[in-house]
């Protein structure tokens, strides 16, 4: 009854103090509290899964959701265990996390920022969610990522691949498996060059937000550094669904390949556009046209149809990769869902796993101590091969994937091949890289 | 210059879209006074036409594929269009590559009875009432319809491809003598722009030379008197609705080869087609076409390279930009009639 | 009371007792039950109802007066939050000088706007508002990103020079918005059984807030100055006639709402340091409207229960998921609990849209009124008696929609 240290609703699911607060009415102080933020009961555990539900990104969401459920339901020990069976840490055993069942709520970001917050407050608030992980945009993640540092929560970030996520609004308490802008240049310039040659004239078009800006940095600085030229780079509005008027001049502007730093409805319209253009059939300066498109996904190219045919791109992961931990998890999702996960889907299952086996080996939950058990962790058999969580801005380095939309495809779900893998050394960079400058990770946050 | 050939042209291509939206919606936003924040959802509703018979042309069936396995290490099995069963391999090949233009002639009556019900069923109990709740009324419409296809077709763009005759792009810069591949533009783009000028013309015409279209812009300047004549404006009303459907409706289809439609296209339209039409004058047919070539025009120019160089991020605000400096200096935008929707 | 009517100040005084005990009210079932989902009473939430009830009173001041339809709103409770933000960046964590400026800053934009925009009436009027609002969205998000932050929003940092006040805590954490040392996010609770009610000091600084802005409002309504807005809606021909010019009441009108929305940006931002520019686009300003008509144009209280509703579906519908309604439905056979759950699914979790589309057309249909005179059909229902005294549902209504 005099359990002061007790914080919010774990406490009185588990029932408690349930009885004995009938008689006096218990007052506790949010500030007062040592410990840390919705600290779970001795019986479940909840974890909060935020992810776009409505607006463009919905199908995306709808994944990362199924995946998350996928996990939960390997943690508290149901299915085949995915993925569980092949990661190279061992201390999860299907027990849920510290021998809690693992319980979530969900909620939906409408891809924008206010939302998520919104949405990510009320599990803090109202559901007492231990952790937040989810989304599918950067602007979503960047913010969240601030909220949960601030609420002394942990926030596992899903699909966000702007430097600034783990570069100038890195936090402490957030972390991220996904790759990033800078990734995806240093792992396609090779590739491309390869293919393609290394004079090479570009001509950007570029989403006008944060992550089309670090995009097309990345993208031109490693593909400069292979001996292309830059011709020109246009800003194009997040707003714009016809982009008829940005490609039309580009061949005239001496351009033999267009890089299209778009993502989502975006870019399956700027794609669609350019093919529509014909560009694809033209010769410019002797040489074949070519588009490359740096972040691709397989719902996406799905969007485009068959545009993306022989159109270069980068990937987190892909579920054509043939190794144990790949195979299991593809087998296990498409075992319960009847199609393959999409890389979305993937990142969430992971991020999921990682969190609960942090918790596990910390033997906490306080945020102070999974981070610690986070950072610089090494781990194999997730999918991506030997991969690191970097201690200096919590970002994952492994493998990335340069992949090509599939010439013939056998399937609506047969849309890319792997083209290369490209190690983990040749998309490392520096934590004080100039693309990730300004910014700091703090110190981490327990909360109250 | 050719720089400048191929906006103008991409702005008369962009303009022709623009235009067909806002006909529609200014049949019954100008003219019938209704505020209808469902416009964009009848765009939607068009493309879907074409989404959904293109489906329904590739019905399939599912034939083992000796030998092969799927990704969980299954049978293997290939679908097959019912219709390559009914017609032969190539026909229907030919049938589904050809489906977006044939969905024009599905989305007509779909079209229309979906305007019909809906004047019939909603609008014209809120012809007298006031525009907020003309607006509530209509926005919730336009969110049931929507989440209505979101549900069956899910959020992400369904490609919907032109037949593969429209595939590539005419080089105009060849015709008028500039260099090979300067002027090019996409075949398809060429033909939105015919039709859309088809469209257009037929609908003026159908409004100036009938009698049908006499009683209705009679009906439009003072409803009370035609009523008393005698006449059943409602019912010519209603039919303007089904006509405006169907408009917002072709514009639909034929815009899916150009981006793949999504559930939310008719929102990200709705703001655009409500500032054409008001640019082009509440109440003026001319006024919204005009509206919507002037507007894609400056829109194809402000997104040059050249020009975003000098005034960064005009294209992001350019049609808002024109839309105020028109409503200041024309209080009735281009061609508006004094009087309507002005208080 | 206050210098108000009898009834005004009753309805003043049923508000404030409702906000006092939003945290009872919004609770009404125990923690762990399975009603439990549809507990409104939880800080952020709470915050938000009374914030966006702010922001649409402000609005209700013009369009439900002068029925000049803005469409471009939320175009100032954006300044608002992105001037509270850079005060809490460049000044203090302390939340008074960054809702002056706020409100400074927001009423200048709407003295800009405003006097642009109301030299056109009616859709005109609207379509300016609209164009302004989304050139500064379409601006904010890209080239300003240095002022605004762009797509990830503007947020605080670890080395803003905050002259008053430490850019970290001791802890190494940016510091949280306050009033004078007393924390924004600050909660007590109390656990009565298995109810707990969290008491938010935010929440209760938002509420004091927004109740001395319902009380600016209804002097507004009621005062001389009120008056000649709603001839102004009425017939405005007919006061040109007079010889009273009315665009600097309009004007006027404008501005206050604006500095209303600019307000209520702030407050935003002090209860969550971050502005992003969604909050400028079309859609923000689209939904304060729907809130405004949801509850009842013109009428006092109903913009804050439209805005309270939309806030509801938006937070607390969306979050239900198949999951719990399984939960809810266990007690059904087996064949008959799938079915059940398949009918609601739809409307629930991501088809939270299609409830919220299907609520408006409901109330526009069967509530002419909006939720105000669901309110009176209730309260005529119930309380036949107080019918000669008007109750206190009619008294928030001061003229019918039109």
């Amino acid at each position: 009854m005099s359990k002061t240290n007790l914080t919010r609703r774990g406490v009185l699911k588990t029932g408690a103090v349930a009885g004995a607060g009938l008689a006096v009415p218990t007052y506790l102080s949010a500030a007062s509290h040592s410990g840390f933020t919705n600290a779970p009961g001795d019986s479940s555990v909840t974890l909060g899964f935020n992810v776009p539900q409505t607006g463009p990104y919905a199908d995306e969401g709808a994944d990362e959701l199924r995946a998350y459920e996928l996990a939960v339901e390997h943690l508290n020990g149901g299915g085949d265990g995915g993925m569980m069976s092949t990661f190279s840490s061992k201390v999860l055993d299907g027990t849920g996390i510290l021998g809690r069942k693992v319980e979530y709520v969900t909620g939906d970001t409408q891809t924008k920022s206010d939302a998520a917050r919104a949405s990510a407050k009320s599990m803090i608030e109202k559901d007492g969610a231990i952790m937040i992980t989810g989304g599918s945009s950067s602007g979503v993640a960047v913010a969240v990522q601030a909220l949960c540092q601030e609420a002394g929560v942990i926030f596992m970030a899903g699909l966000t691949h702007s430097n600034d996520t783990t570069g100038k609004d890195k936090r402490a308490n957030g972390f991220r498996h996904f790759f990033n802008s800078y990734m995806s240049g240093a792992a396609l310039a090779p590739v491309l060059a390869n293919a393609y040659g290394t004079d090479r004239k570009a001509y950007h078009l570029t989403a006008d937000y944060n992550w089309g800006y670090t995009t097309e940095e990345a993208v031109k600085s490693s593909t400069e550094a292979m001996g292309w030229e830059t011709v020109a780079a246009v800003k194009t509005p997040l707003t714009q669904t016809d982009f008829s008027s940005y490609i039309a001049p580009v061949l005239q502007s001496g351009a033999d390949t267009l890089v299209l730093n778009h993502y989502g409805g975006n870019m399956v319209n700027s794609l669609t556009n350019a093919v529509q253009f014909g560009l694809r059939d033209k010769q410019v300066n002797g040489k074949d046209f070519q588009i490359v498109v740096p972040l691709y996904s397989r719902l996406m190219a799905k969007g485009a149809g068959a545009n993306v045919k022989g159109i270069f791109g980068s990937t987190n992961w892909h579920w054509s990769l043939q190794d144990e931990g790949s195979k299991a998890f593809v087998k296990s999702f498409g075992t319960k869902y009847g199609f393959p996960p999409s890389q979305a889907a993937h990142t969430c299952y992971v991020q999921t796993l990682l969190y609960a086996d942090a918790v596990q080996r910390a033997g906490s939950f306080a945020p102070c101590a999974v981070a610690e058990a986070l950072e610089g962790y090494e781990f194999d058999g997730l999918g991506n091969g030997k991969t690191l969580y970097r201690a200096d801005d919590h970002q994952c380095f492994k493998d990335v994937l340069v992949v090509k939309g599939k010439e013939n495809p056998t399937s609506e779900f047969d849309l890319l091949e792997i083209v290369e893998v490209t190690p983990v050394d040749q998309v490392t960079y520096a934590p004080d890289h100039p693309q990730f400058q300004g910014g700091a990770l703090g110190t981490c946050n327990n909360g109250a | 210059m050719d720089a400048i050939i191929l906006q103008i042209l991409n702005g008369l291509d962009k303009g022709s879209a623009y235009a067909l939206i806002a006909l529609g919606l200014t049949l019954i936003f100008g003219t019938l006074g209704v505020v209808n924040f469902a416009h964009g959802a009848l765009f939607m509703i068009g493309a879907f036409c074409a989404v959904t018979l293109s489906r329904l042309f590739s019905l399939s069936h599912e034939v083992l594929v000796p030998g092969e396995t799927d990704f969980l290490g299954n049978p293997k099995t290939k679908d097959v269009p019912y219709i390559y069963d009914w017609f032969g391999e190539s026909t229907g090949a030919a049938i589904i590559d050809w489906s977006v233009p044939l969905a024009i002639l599905f989305a007509i009556p779909v079209m229309i009875a979906v305007g019909v019900i809906m004047e019939r069923g909603l609008i014209k109990h809120f012809y007298k009432r006031p525009h907020a709740d003309q607006i509530l009324v209509t926005f919730g419409l336009a969110i049931v319809l929507q989440e209505i296809i979101k549900y069956y077709y899910g959020a992400n763009p369904i490609p919907t491809p032109a037949p593969q005759a429209f595939a590539g792009s005419f080089d105009f810069g060849a015709m008028l003598g500039f260099d090979p591949n300067t002027i090019i533009y996409p075949y398809w783009r060429l033909v939105y722009f015919a039709f859309a000028a088809l469209i257009i013309g037929a609908v003026f015409a159908f409004l100036q030379f009938t009698t049908f279209g006499m009683v209705v812009r009679a009906g439009m300047a003072d409803r009370e008197t035609v009523g008393l004549l005698g006449i059943n404006i409602d019912k010519r009303f209603t039919i303007m609705f089904g006509l405006a459907a169907a408009v917002a409706g072709l514009a639909g289809v034929m815009y899916t080869p150009i981006n793949s439609p999504n559930y939310h296209m008719g929102m990200d339209f709705l703001v655009l087609s409500f500032v054409v039409v008001v640019v082009g004058g509440m109440g003026s047919l001319p006024g919204a076409v005009l509206a919507g070539f002037v507007l894609g025009i400056l829109e194809s120019f402000a997104s040059m390279r050249e020009v975003i160089d000098i005034i960064p991020g005009i294209n992001q605000v350019i049609i808002y930009l024109v839309a105020i400096i028109i409503l200041l200096t024309r209080p009735r935008g281009l061609m508006g009639r004094k009087g309507v929707m002005e208080d | 009371m206050f210098g108000l009517e009898k009834k005004d100040a009753r309805l003043l005084l049923l508000v404030a007792v409702l906000v006092a005990f939003a945290p009872f009210l919004l609770n009404p079932f125990p923690e762990g039950s399975a009603m439990a989902q549809f507990n409104a009473g939880y800080p952020d939430l709470m915050q938000r109802f009374v914030i966006f009830g702010i922001f649409a009173i402000g609005f209700n001041i013009l369009f439900g007066l002068t029925g000049y339809l803005s469409f471009g709103h939320a175009a100032f409770l954006g300044v608002g939050s992105y001037a509270a933000v850079w005060m809490f960046k460049l000044l203090s964590m302390n939340v008074l000088p960054a809702i002056i400026l706020a409100v400074a800053m927001s009423g200048l934009f709407a003295l800009l706007i405003g006097y642009i925009s109301l030299r056109r009436s009616g859709i005109y009027f609207s379509i300016l508002t609209l164009a302004f609002a989304q050139m500064m969205f379409a601006l904010a998000y890209s080239v300003l990103t240095p002022i605004t932050g762009g797509e990830t929003g503007l947020q605080l940092a670890l080395d803003d020079p905050r002259i008053l006040g430490t850019s970290q805590t001791a802890g190494g954490n940016i510091p949280v918005p306050g009033l004078f040392g007393l924390e924004m996010r600050d909660s007590a609770e109390l656990v009565l059984g298995s109810w707990v009610f969290t008491f938010n000091v935010g929440y209760y600084f938002a509420a004091i807030v927004m109740l001395v802005s319902f009380y600016l409002s209804i002097r507004i309504f009621r005062s001389p100055f009120g008056m000649m807005l709603r001839a102004i809606k009425s017939n405005q021909q007919r006061l040109n006639y007079t010889g009273l010019n009315p665009k600097p009441y309009t004007l006027a009108a404008f501005v206050i709402s604006g500095m209303y929305a600019g307000l209520a940006g702030a407050l935003m931002a002090s209860m969550d340091p971050l502005a992003g520019a969604e909050r400028m686009f079309w859609t923000a300003s689209g939904e304060v409207v729907l809130m405004t008509i949801l509850g009842g144009v013109g009428t006092l209280i109903g913009p804050v229960l439209g805005a309270g509703a939309i806030k509801y579906m938006e937070n607390i519908i969306s979050k239900i998921n198949s999951d719990i309604l399984h939960g809810w439905f266990a007690f059904l056979p087996d064949g008959l609990e799938d079915f059940v759950v398949a009918i609601i699914y739809p409307f629930i979790g991501k088809g939270w849209h299609l409830t919220l589309g299907l609520i408006f057309m409901g109330v526009v249909i069967f509530l002419p009124g909006g939720l105000v005179e669901g309110g009176q059909r209730i309260a005529a229902l119930f309380g036949r008696k107080k019918a000669s005294d008007d109750d206190s549902g009619k008294s928030a209504k001061t003229e019918p929609a039109e």
